[in-house]
């Protein structure tokens, strides 16, 4: 079977025309330049254990081709889900190699031709690949030089590059392009990393802003997503669920089902699909398979789940501790003791999960909505009993993921039913199944005793959270007495969560900058003099101060009635500080978000477009959790089933925005999260400032607005 | 013999068998191969599957193959004439008016609908006409300014 046939003739550049298997891969890439790098150590998140698992070389973790014609094709492991790496990574390679931004193509994801990665989250793309691809392109600059150089019959010092192009320094008509030097030619190096990479004051391509690269394919359509391959015989499945999470199926009748013209059953164990060439068939005749299930569900709901929570028995870890925290209390002139909420929220990307299984011969090859190709790849190998080279997982475009598609189940039932049939299987979740098997941010508590002496110190810190995980939970503020808990237990949750945007980080910056403006309050001071009063760290100090010229924001204590919100923090090595103005709607306690001004400092900013892109989704986003997003269930079961139960922005909700970013000659640090962890906090100290009331549980709904305006004396 | 409807698609007669369950979203995604308009939701909340017929936004979602008779239906695919792009289209990529992409079809040809019916529109104009669409990418500023810089354009 040749591939060439469900391919359209425009394929964006990430999706990978190559088909190939890896061992072939040079071969069929044709002539021309391969550099191999093997950066090993360098590369965090893969673990040895994962590397030993590859049957596939495992001796470098990149790897560029320049071809003949000058095109560069770098390959990386990582995939393009709307955070812009499609963009900022060819800025990279262009600069470093000093070719033109045009000839770089980008490869990514595709198990069997990229290099190992294991998984695109936790803002790591820039932040840990970045400095260890830049390393390595320069040493391969620096290889391209040293054959430039032999070719012109002169030493490599007196060479230089410029535009893909080597010519002796003095004598610029004496030159030999990359693509005349792959020419003809197959060569490969693999390199091992050494050299440093250009310093900040050599960046040409870096620092400045591009506009997406795959822009044009997605505004006309033309960027391909799982679900739009087609292929020949191709059959949609629609899966039989459970009406709850803890329900087995004990036994399904689909022989009604089977009575429809064209339509065909495949069931393995507790998987039962109903497959048809057209999708709205497969899902009617779905509905008149009959079955039973057994139920064990959990006794707990939305209602009740943080006293759930806080009587489940867990284990405490204490993350950090510094000096006693008992004299911290001794030494306080007052204390405040309080207990913060925040509730299940859904990833809701825009595209359900969808997978694409087919057979090539005995390969499994699936086309995922994933954010780890190849921890997709593992799970498939494993379910089905097969080696990883008889398993190949190809992520296209992906339509958002924030986290949620680090999960995979889609793929794996594509897997399963396309092994059973042979046939493509399209496994495209409705909006209802994407609700019920998406893994939820953790609901969460989170409790602070902290206090302050009379002059404004904050002098102890005792920070507990139940279940959010313990990512932000640092104290951020310089107190001598502090101490961090965080509390966890397998099974605490009546279904599957997961990593969400910033994970862990929203809920406890929510809760740590509220009680940072409690205590500023209780002091009668300004609620920014008292951060900085508290704060050490230049890079907080420095978001601070330039959200607040930003803001153009005076002081004045809280509740001034202004309706003025600060919040700052740290996630995945970006500083971020918001200052919020709100209106508050006192008869039906609706928010009104009026402004968000946010300082972002991310070290060395490689495209300060695509940055300001992440800094503004982030703001948008933030809002849904902080004012209206929370998922509804009782037990195992999932009353959130379409987006007519879960309000997320819309346009009507857009503040005016307002971004800065610092700029640092600092190594250039991931800026798809940290802008979203303030967005909590930030609005409920804005609520406060406005009216008074203090919110302890998000979504900060009208109902909660109006029970805390009801509490202010 | 079964009964067959037809339509224009993308400036080009159409004719297809009829399925009264049929909607236009899935005709459009596996009879035509028009894989541009998306499934959000399958409900009529996204807008993700937002196309034109007889030049009105509408959601494809919930529109039935029986209501497409006689009618002329534009895609996010037959935008574009002779590889030249929309205007609105090119505002979104001049603007960076998108993240993920996925909602961008949707958005695009709703934005296309509000400046049919609304050639000058003010910003809350736009707003309250796409209010309905969603993105999760939080690309709204931007596919505002987007919008407004096409309507001058056009
Ligand atoms: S898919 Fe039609 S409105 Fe969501
Ligand atoms: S750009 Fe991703 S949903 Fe709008």
């Amino acid at each position: 079977m040749k591939n060439e046939k469900y391919y359209r003739d425009e394929v964006p550049e990430n999706n990978p025309t190559f088909e190939v298997d890896r061992r072939n891969f040079v071969k069929l890439l044709g002539g021309g330049l391969f550099i191999y790098f093997q950066l090993g150590e360098f590369l965090t998140g893969v673990s040895a254990e994962a590397e030993q698992r590859r049957t596939v070389p495992n001796d470098y973790n990149a790897f560029i081709h320049i071809a003949e014609d000058g095109k560069v094709t770098c390959l990386i492991g990582k995939i393009e889900m709307g955070q812009g790496i499609i963009t900022s990574f060819p800025q990279m390679v262009a600069d470093e190699l000093d070719t033109p931004l045009e000839s770089i193509k980008m490869v990514m994801g595709d198990t069997e031709l990229c290099p190992y990665d294991a998984g695109t989250w936790g803002s790591l793309s820039t932040r840990a690949l970045g400095p260890v691809m830049m390393t390595a392109l320069a040493e391969a600059r620096s290889v391209l030089l040293e054959m430039g150089a032999e070719q012109l019959g002169v030493s490599k010092d007196e060479v230089t590059v410029e535009n893909g192009v080597i010519f002796i320094r003095n004598k610029k008509s004496k030159k030999v392009s990359y693509g005349e030097l792959a020419k003809d030619k197959k060569i490969e190096k693999y390199l091992e990393v050494k050299p440093k990479a250009k310093d900040f004051s050599e960046y040409k391509i870096r620092g400045k802003s591009f506009n997406h690269a795959d822009g044009v394919a997605k505004v006309t359509g033309q960027a391909m997503y799982s679900g739009d391959f087609r292929m020949p015989g191709m059959l949609y499945a629609k899966i039989l669920r459970p009406p709850s999470h803890g329900a087995t199926l004990v036994s399904a009748d689909t022989s009604e089902a089977e009575k429809m013209a064209g339509v065909s059953v495949a069931r393995d164990k507790e998987l039962v699909a109903i497959l048809h060439a057209d999708p709205e068939k497969a899902e009617k005749a779905l509905e008149k398979v009959k079955a039973d299930y057994k139920f064990n569900e959990m006794d707990v709901d939305d209602k009740t789940v943080f006293k759930h929570q806080l009587a489940f028995k867990s284990e405490a870890r204490v993350i950090k501790s510094v000096g006693d925290i008992e004299t911290g209390k001794k030494n306080s002139d007052f204390i405040i003791e309080s207990e913060f909420y925040n509730s299940y929220v859904a990833h809701a990307p825009m595209e359900p999960h969808t997978a694409l299984g087919f057979m090539e011969g005995d390969k499994v090859v699936v086309r995922a909505s994933t954010q780890t190709p190849f921890g997709t790849q593992d799970g498939i190998a494993r379910e089905l009993g097969l080696g990883l080279d008889k398993v190949r997982v190809i992520p296209p475009f992906l339509g958002g993921g924030f986290g949620g598609k680090s999960a995979f189940r889609q793929a794996i039932e594509a897997a399963r039913l396309t092994k059973l049939t042979g046939k493509p299987i399209m496994v495209q979740w409705t909006r209802k199944e994407e609700f019920f098997y998406d893994a939820f941010r953790p609901a969460a508590v989170v409790k602070i005793t902290s206090g302050a002496n009379a002059s404004g110190k904050i002098t102890a810190w005792d920070f507990s959270e139940y279940f959010a995980g313990s990512r932000g939970s640092d104290t951020i503020y310089d107190v001598p007495d502090a101490k961090t808990t965080s509390f966890s237990a397998r099974d605490v949750h009546p279904f599957a969560t997961g990593a969400w945007r910033a994970p862990a980080n929203n809920t406890n910056t929510y809760a740590r900058e509220s009680q940072i403006d409690m205590m500023a309050a209780k002091l009668g001071v300004d609620p920014l003099e008292f951060r900085l009063k508290n704060l050490k760290d230049e890079r907080m100090i420095g978001v601070l101060k330039a959200v607040a010229e930003l803001f153009g924001y005076t002081p004045a204590k809280g509740p001034s009635g202004r309706g003025y919100g600060i919040a700052c923090g740290f996630d995945a090595g970006g500083y971020v500080a918001h200052i919020a103005e709100v209106k508050v709607d006192k008869a039906t306690g609706k928010i009104e978000v009026v402004r968000v001004a946010c300082a972002e400092e991310i070290g060395f900013c490689i495209n300060p477009e695509g940055a300001t892109i992440q800094l503004e989704g982030c703001i948008t986003m933030g809002m849904g959790y902080a004012l209206t997003e929370e998922v509804k269930f009782t037990g195992g079961k999932i009353h959130t089933e379409n987006f007519a139960d879960y309000q997320i922005p819309t346009f009507s909700w857009l503040p005016k925005i307002e971004t800065k970013i610092l700029h640092k000659n600092e190594p250039p640090q991931g800026g798809g999260e940290p802008a979203i962890i303030c967005m909590g906090g930030v609005l409920a100290n804005a609520v406060f400032d406005a009216t008074g009331a203090r919110l302890y549980q998000l979504p900060m709904t009208p109902e909660r607005v109006l029970e805390a305006l009801a509490k202010v004396k | 013999m079964a009964e067959t409807i037809q339509f224009e698609l993308n400036g080009k007669k159409v004719e297809m068998p009829l399925d009264k369950d049929q909607t236009l979203l899935w005709a459009l995604r596996t009879n035509f191969n028009l894989t541009g308009t998306k499934y959000g939701c399958g409900e009529g909340y996204c807008g993700a599957c937002t196309v034109l017929m007889n030049n009105e936004a509408v959601r494809s979602c919930t529109i039935r193959m029986e209501e497409v008779a006689g009618k002329k239906i534009t895609t996010i695919e037959g935008l574009a004439k002779n590889g030249k792009l929309h205007p609105v289209q090119q505002a979104f990529v001049d603007n960076d008016a998108l993240q993920c992409g996925f909602c961008t079809p949707g958005m695009v040809m709703n934005a296309v609908g509000l400046l049919e019916k609304t050639p000058h529109p003010t910003r809350q104009q736009i707003v309250e006409g796409m209010e309905d669409n969603l993105c999760r990418c939080g690309a709204h500023v931007r596919i505002i300014d987007a919008i407004e810089s096409a309507s001058k354009a056009l």
